[in-house]
């Protein structure tokens, strides 16, 4: 063993020259970026790094509310039309200067189409017909078909490449070998190997200031415990998503620190209301109809019945946050007055049989076992509950592979273009990335219809015209006081309906070395310029 | 000879194309990329145009054909991913494998066939005993559960070894390789000895029983009474016969090495083709899939045939169909 000691001790001794030069910043995180290139996916893994090197007109401060990216102000011209003045002396990573050609180019090469994108953002510019101008170097005018009000939220997701460096450019491919990757943000490519790192340097020029760190690295660990010993040991200075079950150890080390948010995903139990549902059946196993799910009353005993409490201290390490919200707290949209349903079983038993349920039912309760903190495991928990009222859940989680094509179009009456989803009752999540709630309402409690794109996250097909009509009038209200209060009414009335039943909002944790301080985001994304060195 | 090669490689491709059958199906029967890739946001036009996009929106035997026409020209079909050959994808994680297999393959000997050869020897002292032990302990204990021990003990509590990833790599024709860093070697160490203790298990088993049979044998009595050095014996006659079981298993085992890379890549986050594989399979990276099987089943066969072609040159009646005359 001595000859590996020796060993250890010289690597750590050239290992330590470089460091003591330069603020490196590791961070390990669960999900690899499957590629450079901005406008090749959404995924939030994808996302956080390109934002280091590249930025939006329109930035999101840490609760996702715009803020001035390269536009450095926007406002409605009239109800048609938006005028973002953009920012100037700005300069790309090869020295070149922004202007507003670059805008132009980069909204003219999404909806050109990404070629092999599995999940390009250009769907942003399609809602409201968006049309784009140019009228000076530094401004540019959008138009839509009708008004609307999301324009600078819509825009927060859509990266700006340089037209000198990115045009004519192999999607993906390029970006991936550093050759485009030319951004204006506050950190510089440097280099992308697939499977090990993604490292990005200082910007010295970044527009925003001084960055405080020289290098940053990015290393995927998919393994949450092997991510959280690659922490312990020192191999990363920080770890997104440490195992919820090692939380309360890691918040007691007095060498680690670990920063918390309530995030943006909320975790919720969609019910099926189609007239029949293949999965409720009465006790002896017939299906029932007309289907339960459909009774109001007994919605909200399902909610009742579920100890939101319970889940969050011995489920979830106490990173959850209970609610009857569907946009967390500090965005726009949140209504104060819709609290957490208290856990009552009574209550639920009581409701049951004022529903003619007295006697309870079966449901399978359908799930995915890979995609949010603890799916299974909070799926297990919740049937028990309801099986203490009388109503016999039984469990079936798969991976999510599986579970979102059954969940979305699973029913033998899909044809193509119209979907009809599988389960009965299904826990799924929805993430409020824009920061205000018209499109989570318009998504997930507005009627389905392929032909608008309304309610395309509605895969229990919840239908009420006093949710839809409010629904469609916040998408077209530009004033933002006006809007708030139409979505506000929206939800209340959503939600005292118990369109689907809310369980929770994530709770996001990093844990990082002593010594470091992290201020973190709703959504999700881990960046180093939230972390700063205080020791 | 000609005939029974021809006759050989024509069996290889039957295989080869009943596999890209088993394989395009399995992979396509379960659930949609799409959905695993897309934004909450992303409405049923968008989902349409993304399908379309990556071509699913297809029948599937015509997808099929599509790839069956592309493979033939060698095109094994783009990542969804990443957006590039799938197969180029695989060529850049695989030197990470293999450098992995083979050093597990190197412990795995280099530790193995000692320790064997001292249980065969000496089969009732207390050593051969802990020996023997440890092999059955190595063969039973899941490598995942071990991956995870050394970790704690050696990354975390003695803070020797790092956890996770591939160290500094040099450039060797072209290949990246860090087994000849110190750095490189430091991060192998675990991964490797992790990965070797299967094999390990079966050289040490394979030897000791080799050894007590072997030991016995007629021309090793005559050897010693010929007054031939112990040590020599040892060294030639009796390993020349040890290692002819050995290197067949473990031909064998080496394949199997590679699918549990699968596991050990994960643990230590090594960037081989294991990793590569659990992270497609995650998110549906058909092509890369399909491309990775294909990949291993042509390997497989490849490797099959060259024994085959081999065995029958070295022993004609090996060769089916060959006369008796």
């Amino acid at each position: 063993m001595s000859f590996l000691k020796t060993g250890v001790l010289v690597a750590s001794l050239t290992l330590a020259l470089p460091a003591a030069a330069q603020e490196v910043l590791t961070i390990g995180v669960r999900s690899e970026a499957s590629s450079l290139d901005p406008h090749w996916t959404q995924l939030s893994a994808d996302v956080q790094v390109h934002e280091h090197i590249f930025e939006k007109l329109v930035a999101l401060d840490a609760t996702s509310q715009p803020i001035p990216g390269l536009a450095v102000s926007w406002e409605p011209i009239d109800d048609l039309t938006w005028e973002f003045k953009l920012r100037e002396g700005v300069a790309w990573h090869d020295g070149e200067m922004f202007n507003a050609d670059d805008v132009i180019f980069s909204f003219d090469r999404l909806r050109a189409g990404i070629s092999g994108a599995p999940a390009s953002p250009a769907f942003q510019l399609e809602k409201g017909a968006k049309q784009w101008t140019r009228l000076d170097d530094f401004t540019i005018q959008i138009t839509t078909t009708e008004p609307y009000p999301t324009v600078a939220e819509d825009l927060a997701m859509l990266a700006i490449l340089p037209e000198h460096a990115a045009t004519g450019v192999t999607e993906s491919v390029d970006f991936n070998s550093g050759l485009a990757t030319i951004g204006t943000g506050p950190f510089m490519f440097e280099e992308y190997s697939p499977g090990s790192r993604v490292t990005v340097v200082k910007n010295p020029n970044w527009w925003g200031g001084e960055v405080e760190w020289d290098q940053v690295v990015f290393r995927p660990i998919t393994q949450d415990t092997s991510r959280l010993a690659a922490l312990l040991n020192g191999d990363v200075d920080m770890i997104d998503y440490p195992p919820t079950i090692d939380l309360p150890q890691l918040q007691e080390n007095p060498d680690f620190v670990v920063s918390t948010i309530p995030a943006d995903r909320l975790i919720y139990l969609m019910p099926g209301y189609k007239h029949v549902e293949r999965f409720i059946t009465d006790n002896d196993g017939n299906v029932m109809v007309p289907n339960p799910m459909r009774d109001w009353r007994v919605r909200r005993a399902l909610s009742l019945a579920i100890d939101r409490d319970t889940i969050r201290d011995r489920v979830m390490g106490g990173a959850s946050l209970p609610t009857r919200n569907i946009v967390p707290p500090g965005f726009f949209g949140y209504v104060d007055a819709l609290e957490a349903d208290a856990y009552d079983p009574e209550a639920a038993q009581a409701l049951l049989a004022e529903a003619g349920y007295g006697e309870g039912f079966k449901i399978v309760l359908h799930g995915p076992n890979d995609r949010y903190v603890n799916d299974a495991r909070i799926l297990e928990v919740v049937a028990q509950m309801w099986s203490r009222v009388g109503i016999e859940t039984e469990v079936d989680a798969m991976p999510r592979n599986i579970f979102f094509s059954r969940l979305i179009r699973g029913d033998e009456l899909t044809i193509p273009g119209f979907d009809v989803p599988e389960f009965s009752m299904s826990l799924t999540g929805w993430g409020t990335v824009a920061g205000e709630a018209t499109y989570t309402v318009s998504g997930t409690l507005e009627t389905y219809n392929a032909a608008t794109g309304g309610g395309n996250g509605n895969f229990g097909r919840y239908s009420n015209p006093e949710v839809d009509a409010r629904s469609v009038l916040a998408k077209q209200t530009v004033d933002n006081a006006e809007r708030l209060r139409i979505l506000q009414e929206a939800i209340t009335i959503g939600m005292d309906d118990y369109a689907f039943i809310p369980l929770h909002f994530q709770v996001n944790n990093w844990a990082m070395r002593a010594g470091l301080a992290h201020a973190p985001r709703t959504n999700e994304r881990t960046m180093a310029l939230d972390v700063s060195r205080v020791d | 000879m000609a005939e029974f090669i021809i006759k050989r490689v024509l069996q290889a491709i039957v295989v080869l194309f009943v596999m890209t059958l088993l394989v395009f199906f399995g992979v396509n029967v379960i659930g949609n990329p799409v959905y695993i890739f897309a934004s909450s946001e992303c409405d049923q036009a968008c989902l349409t145009k993304t399908i379309a996009e990556l071509g699913l929106d297809l029948p599937l035997w015509q997808q099929y054909l599509i790839f069956l026409k592309n493979l033939l020209q060698g095109d094994l079909g783009n990542s969804f991913t990443h957006g590039i050959p799938a197969l180029s994808l695989i060529f850049e994680r695989l030197p990470a494998t293999l450098e992995l297999a083979f050093c597990a393959l190197a412990i795995a000997l280099g530790v193995g066939l000692p320790l064997g050869i001292w249980a065969g020897l000496y089969p009732d002292r207390i050593i051969s005993r802990i020996i023997m032990a440890f092999s059955m302990i190595a063969f039973s204990l899941p490598v995942f559960w071990i991956g995870l021990i050394l970790i704690l003990t050696f990354s975390v509590q003695l803070g020797w070894l790092p956890a996770i990833g591939r160290g500094d790599t040099v450039d060797v024709f072209g290949v990246e390789l860090s087994v000849l860093t110190l750095d490189g070697l430091h991060h192998l160490v675990m991964p490797a000895f992790t990965l070797s203790l299967i094999m390990m298990a079966i050289v040490i088993r394979l030897t000791r029983a080799g050894m007590r049979e072997v030991i016995f044998a007629d021309y090793i009595k005559f050897a010693r009474a010929n007054g031939i050095r112990e040590r020599r014996i040892l060294m030639t006659h009796v390993m020349k016969n040890l290692l002819i079981p050995i290197v067949t298993v473990l031909g064998m085992e080496f394949g199997g090495v590679i699918a549990f890379a699968v596991v050990v890549e994960s643990i230590f986050s090594w960037p081989g083709v294991g990793k590569m594989l659990i992270d497609a399979i995650g998110v549906l990276d058909r092509p890369l899939i399909v491309a990775y099987l294909i990949f291993v089943v042509f390997m497989f066969v490849i490797l099959n045939l060259l024994v085959d072609i081999l065995y029958s040159l070295l022993d004609p009646r090996v060769r089916l169909g060959g006369s008796q005359s």
